[in-house]
């Protein structure tokens, strides 16, 4: 069984971001990239089923310029076989992103589909929704538990207030949460190796499809800055002021 | 113009989120209608007939539509979507779960998370957890929108008059997905993205065992549970009482942290609260550079003497 996994470039999830003053969106000059994290338990997700012997073919798939590269190296080196990049400067949004995964879709017939919830950066929590709807093809979001079967897989979905479990027909959707896997740590070996394995570029414009974006971002802008409060000295205190002052508890 | 809701529901009530949607709704211009998908849900379509401005309950009962999987509610929700000019569901998992599929089917963008509506079709929205916020302008013929509930206050206001049902009745089967079974976590505390008080735990309290005096406190005070990811990933607390980016997110009157540093990805989850308490033993813990009210002390100590001081 094929299995297609979606990696996002983002700034890493440790940084700090800051917002540019002119509002036009985040500074990226010499900030550190990485997978966005969903999507490297997806890849790592891939790689524990290919090493149950459920997957033969673990295809990673990026959009964006080449840096992106470095991000499929990441995945090649977690255990994916080859790569795609479909290279684009442009601002690629979910449903564009959709519609490129749906025409690789067609392009290598995989009967899995995995990648993140959402994405650290912009937060659209939309990609494998659409994806799914697109393809017409079974979803199953937010996933904590994935049991692979030959014509359907059995999925545990993180849904508010617990837990919900799906079967889906094979060929499905997955996006994965926070609690699916640990993802691994690469050894250099397996790096060494990655740079061996093939990364096909396909730039964007050959594949025909209209990817303008439909959402204009006016502005990006920072949050509200919350104002410090005050230390209380002791908990008398601290539901005097509770009770008087802010008039939260009676 | 006329803007539909999609009822979230377990058959049995609707969820308090669509009171916040229906808010979102109000701030639109155009009539409102409700869409409610599901299986013998009587009680859920009465309810949804006494909500505050609601021109007509679309009714779609049947046992296809039992666990409103997407595999086929997307489709239902498109074909009565085409009529609309806003198309709005609750952020929640269930709403994140179908709309953008529903979107992809027209071929259509669709804005999610939504924080605030600026203007007809410019709206606010959080982006990197919560740091920087985006405003968006969306220009497609239908605006597919969800709503973060606790950016907008709940209509919970019911009419006088019930409002007319219709009812769909073409029934899509799911040949796609099956349900197999759901774990909901019971609780008699109030549930955690709509509770006026939180209390939340963190790493600080060492054990799960240690993680009790949290709920009594909660308990005490009506409120809902919360924990920091430190907390969950140590086992102290089960995965759906976090809070944060990862987790969930909240804004209530009172949050009181306890024993959490106030990490990025919790400050994410929480810092839209009203009052902000931290009880933290390290003076330097970030969560006091966001915390109304900050108490440096032993979490133990603090937490006994102040359940003490409640119960008196």
């Amino acid at each position: 069984m094929k299995v297609l996994v979606a990696t996002k470039r983002v700034i890493d999830y440790t940084v700090r971001i800051r917002v540019k003053s002119d509002e036009t969106g985040v500074e990226t000059s010499n900030i550190k990239m990485s997978m966005n994290p969903f999507d490297e338990i997806a890849v790592e997700e891939a790689v524990k089923l290919k090493e149950q012997g459920k997957v033969t073919e673990i295809v990673a798939i990026s959009i964006g310029d080449k840096t992106c590269q470095e991000t499929l190296r990441v995945a090649l080196a977690m255990g994916a076989d080859r790569a795609i990049l479909i290279e684009t400067t442009e601002n690629i949004q979910p449903l564009a992103a959709a519609k490129i995964l749906q025409n690789l879709v067609k392009r290598e017939t995989p009967q899995l589909v995995l990648l993140g919830k959402q994405a650290i950066d912009s937060d659209h929590n939309q990609t494998g929704q659409m994806l799914a709807g697109l393809l017409n093809w079974a979803q199953g979001t937010f996933v904590s538990k994935i049991e692979l079967k030959d014509t359907i897989v059995d999925v545990t979905r993180e849904i508010d207030g617990g837990l919900q479990m799906l079967s889906l027909q094979l060929p499905a959707v997955i996006t994965t949460d926070l609690r699916l896997n640990q993802p691994r740590y690469l050894s250099l070996p397996n790096i060494m190796q990655a740079k061996r394995k093939p990364i096909e570029i396909i730039p964007l414009d050959t594949l025909l499809l209209d990817t303008t974006s439909r959402l204009h971002i006016l502005k990006i802008t920072p949050p509200e800055k919350r104002h410090t409060g005050i230390k209380v000295a002791n908990v008398k205190e601290l539901i005097d002021k509770l009770k008087k002052e802010a008039q939260v508890i009676t | 113009m006329s803007i539909l809701i999609i009822a979230e529901h377990d058959n049995q009530a609707l969820k308090p989120c669509n009171w916040h949607t229906l808010t979102a709704a109000q701030q639109l211009t155009g009539d409102i209608d409700i869409l409610v998908i599901g299986y013998q849900c009587e009680a859920v379509i009465t309810s949804a007939q006494k909500l505050k401005k609601i021109r007509q309950v679309f009714v779609a009962d049947a046992k296809a539509y039992e666990h409103q999987l997407p595999e086929n509610t997307a489709q239902l929700i498109a074909d009565l979507a085409k009529n609309y000019q806003y198309v709005l569901m609750a952020a929640t998992t269930f709403g994140k779960n179908i709309l953008p599929r529903t979107a992809a089917l027209l071929e259509s963008a669709i804005v999610t998370d939504i924080t605030k509506i600026i203007s007809t079709d410019t709206f606010l929205r959080p982006i990197y957890a919560g740091n920087a916020f985006a405003t968006v302008q969306n220009k497609e013929s239908i605006q597919f929108l969800t709503i973060r509930s606790t950016a907008f206050k709940a209509e919970t206001a019911s009419s006088t008059s019930l409002a007319p049902i219709k009812i769909i009745d073409t029934i899509i089967l799911n040949i796609l997905s099956k349900f197999i079974n759901q774990i909901l976590t019971i609780s008699t505390r109030p549930e955690l993205t709509n509770a006026r008080i939180v209390i939340s735990g963190g790493r600080g309290l060492k054990n799960a065992e240690n993680f009790k005096i949290i709920e009594e406190l909660a308990d005490l005070l009506g409120g809902a549970v919360g924990a920091s990811r430190a907390a969950v990933d140590a086992g102290f607390a089960p995965n759906d009482y976090q809070v944060g980016q990862t987790g969930k997110v909240v804004a209530p009157d009172l949050y009181i942290a306890i024993g959490i540093s106030g990490a990025i990805q919790h400050l994410a989850g929480m810092k839209d609260s009203k009052i902000i308490v931290a009880i933290n033993n390290d003076p330097d813990a970030p969560i006091f550079e966001i915390a109304d009210y900050g108490l440096v002390e032993d979490l133990f100590t603090a937490t006994s003497e102040l359940l003490a001081e409640l119960k008196k």
